[in-house]
């Protein structure tokens, strides 16, 4: 690794706390969308087994 | 004007506009979110006081921005349903409350991860950390009530309650700092006068602010969709829609 790389990441001597902050907030971030778009497809999930229940309901 | 306003507010048209909005601003989010990191952790210059690690800025001033906006989406999408009933509100809410604790415990974290190599500790009561910490207990206050009440309509009004009692919170938080005496350093941005940061600082940070607001639509849109599907379940646009995502 270059020197001005490691200079980077060491940030001065505070690259722990930097990239923490940036870490978790990557983590987050992405985790977000993760979860609102999981939780679109398990909504429609559920959705489309009541709707076929209904309709077989509506048939007997 | 009031006929648009009217339709937008109507389940199915807010559906539909939240699935035709949520990936263009996740790319605009995401194009913001690469300058803004160029701009804070290369072009940036460090701080004549604090050296780099001022650059937790860049991701600590955003979440917390953030963290007060969305209570204010929750609260004011809560009045409106309490006042005059509108589905689409008690699920914006609803779809605001666990994006605000995230970015709310973000804020916190990355405080934590600041506050101790400027202040030498992780965590002091004062002001400002407790009372963005009390707002972290209402947004989970919130998200229990949801999950507490099985009726959604009866669900939404208490947590509606809770989140507009709970509204005096943020003007405490903005001026904690100024109130009483602590460690946390004053406002930086949104203070009379001009801001107390030199131009190539404060670019990155605008543009991190940008992002981070753009996602919080994108995120806001995508989960406001499941709340609208769950709270018109038996409406016919619903069971259509489901169909459709069926046969894909």
């Amino acid at each position: 690794m270059s020197a001005t790389l490691r200079e980077f990441f060491a940030m001065g001597g505070y690259g722990f706390f930097v990239w923490s902050s940036y870490g978790l907030t990557a983590l987050l971030l992405v985790g977000n969308l993760v979860l609102a778009l999981r939780r679109e497809r398990r909504v429609l999930r559920e959705l489309s087994t009541r709707v076929s229940v209904g309709a077989e309901h509506d048939a007997a | 004007m009031i006929k648009t306003l009217h339709k937008y507010a109507s389940p199915m048209h807010f559906h539909a506009l939240a699935r035709a909005w949520s990936t263009p601003l996740l790319w605009l989010a995401a194009a913001l979110f690469v300058t803004g990191l160029v701009g804070g952790l290369v072009l940036a210059p460090a701080d004549y006081q604090q050296g780099e690690s001022f650059r937790i800025i860049y991701v600590h001033v955003p979440s917390a921005w953030l963290s007060m906006f969305a209570y204010l989406v929750m609260a004011g999408a809560g009045a409106t349903s309490l006042i005059w009933r509108v589905k689409l509100m008690d699920a914006l809410a609803r779809a605001a409350a666990p994006l605000g604790a995230s970015f709310t415990a973000l804020a916190l974290a990355t405080g934590s991860l600041w506050g101790k190599p400027m202040w030498g500790t992780w965590w002091v009561w004062d002001a400002r950390l407790t009372s963005e910490l009390l707002l972290l207990f209402l947004y989970l206050g919130y998200m229990a009530l949801q999950s507490a009440i099985d009726d959604r309509r009866a669900a939404a009004r208490a947590g509606a309650v809770l989140a507009v009692v709970g509204v005096v919170n943020i003007p405490i938080i903005h001026y904690s700092v100024e109130w009483w005496s602590t460690l946390h350093q004053p406002a930086t941005i949104t203070r009379l006068g001009a801001p107390a940061m030199a131009t190539s600082m404060l670019i990155p940070l605008l543009l991190m602010a940008l992002a981070f607001q753009l996602l919080f639509f994108a995120l806001l849109f995508i989960r406001v969709r499941s709340e609208l599907l769950e709270f018109e379940q038996r409406a016919s646009w619903v069971r259509e829609l489901v169909r459709q995502a069926d046969s894909r």
